[in-house]
């Protein structure tokens, strides 16, 4: 049980990681959108999983129960959820349009025809 | 979870990518269900799985469906990635342990948030009640992300019709 | 799109009010249970978008139009900018709902829901309107080819 106390931040830390490798590597734009998706949902990870109480239940009152799990990270990353998905848009609405400009969403292939032009 | 993100990193074919976006997007909304974030869990399985991959495979229709094959060696990123992975463990060490009720987290204002919202509120789902009311401010700032959000795409994918017909035609044939 | 068959038309046929009245009710039910604008709004903007793939377009904009559906947007921010006004104007802080109803805990209630409502109205509306914006490229890109 001590060597997986912090088995949450090792899954959280993976996730980031993965993430952050899409986005730094690959130029495709879209990829790199799913990668950015990737790296929020491992943020979701790391504020919601601190907050969870072994023992805990969801933080609805009720007076069957004692112990809730925190209920601020919850209200943090409820807005944190939505706000992504709207920023997702705005990147989905640029890459299309940069395909229309460009006819790619290869970011190689779209720095070479700036340079070429 | 970890091979699902594994077969996002390596595979090309963005329309497998998409769908498998959408797989790890359930399987994010089941723990953060098993973690009692109940409605965090909703939004994600409604968002993540629902809008985000219908939104991923729109502009993958109108966009292309195959990545184009790297070119730069992947060493660099994978270092940078590698290195972050690295010291973000290390800190990892010094968190308390997952589920610990003595948490540092748990000592403050969440207790009292808890036993504050029945009485003053008279709403028993305390995310709700701190959401909209406590930090009423926050979720306002939040409304208009979603507006700004949305007048942005209004903006980019509406205002200006086929402005670039003569070498835009190939755009919607890949799909 | 998908409108040739029948299976499809006659299941969403079918699905749609139960996902309908389920946002209603995960909207209605949101400060007792797990729910709240974001979810609802989420969930009825889902329900249209799977409308949408069955059945076209020009079917689904027959039914929500994109000018109703632009309008909601900004009318949902204003639906919550304006609770915080009525605040004001009772002689409160901005935002602060306890004056809304006779006892502070009441007007709290109250205040909650109304925001929510806004909430609901600008997320639906602007899902909505980002997928009517991502369709109408669909449609552009159909008829070049």
């Amino acid at each position: 049980m001590e060597v997986l106390a912090n088995i949450n931040q090792w899954v959280t830390i993976f996730l980031m990681v993965a993430g952050l490798y899409i986005v730094v590597a690959r130029g495709n734009m879209v990829k790199k959108l799913i990668g950015l998706g990737v790296f929020q949902t491992s943020v979701y990870l790391l504020y919601i999983s601190p907050g969870k109480i072994i023992g805990g239940t969801a933080p609805i009152i009720s007076p069957d129960f004692t112990v809730y799990s925190n209920p601020l990270p919850h209200v943090l990353i409820l807005t944190a959820i939505v706000v992504g998905v709207a920023t997702l848009a705005v990147g989905l609405a640029l890459v299309v349009r940069i395909n229309e400009a460009y006819d790619s969403i290869e970011e190689d292939e779209i720095y070479a025809q700036e340079h070429d032009a | 979870m970890v091979a699902v993100t594994i077969g996002i990193v390596r595979l090309r074919n963005l329309f497998a990518v998409v769908m498998l976006g959408g797989i790890y997007s359930f399987l994010m909304a089941t723990i953060l269900y098993v973690l009692d974030a109940v409605d965090v869990s909703m939004t994600e399985a409604a968002v993540g799985a629902g809008i985000s991959t219908v939104l991923l495979l729109a502009t993958l229709a109108v966009t292309k469906v195959r990545e184009a094959a790297p070119i730069h060696p992947p060493a660099l990123p994978l270092a940078v990635a590698l290195v972050t992975g690295a010291a973000l463990i290390y800190a990892s060490v010094d968190m308390p342990p997952f589920g610990d009720p003595l948490g540092p987290g748990h000592q403050h204002v969440a207790p009292e948030y808890i036993a504050r919202v029945l009485p003053e509120t008279h709403i028993p789902n305390a995310v709700t009640s701190v959401l909209a009311s406590y930090r009423g401010y926050d979720t306002l700032g939040e409304t208009t992300v979603i507006f700004t959000a949305g007048i942005g795409v209004l903006a980019l994918l509406v205002g200006r019709r086929r402005p670039r017909r003569s070498d835009g035609a190939s755009g919607g044939g890949n799909a | 799109m998908l409108h040739d068959s029948v299976i499809l038309r006659v299941v969403v046929k079918l699905l749609l009010p139960p996902i309908l009245l389920y946002a209603l009710y995960v909207q209605a039910h949101g400060e007792y249970g797990p729910g709240g604008g974001f979810q609802a709004g989420v969930t009825v903007a889902a329900a249209m978008i799977l409308y949408t793939l069955i059945f076209g377009v020009p079917e689904a904009q027959r039914v929500v139009p994109f000018a109703v559906v632009r309008t909601m947007v900004p009318l949902g921010v204003l639906i919550y900018g304006g609770v915080g006004i009525v605040g004001l104007m009772l002689g409160s802080h901005y935002l602060d709902y306890t004056v809304l109803a006779a006892s502070p805990p009441d007007g709290n209630h109250i205040g909650v829901v109304l925001v929510e409502i806004g909430v609901f109205v600008t997320v639906s509306g602007t899902m909505l309107s980002i997928f009517y914006s991502f369709s109408s490229k669909i449609e552009d890109g159909e008829d070049a080819d």
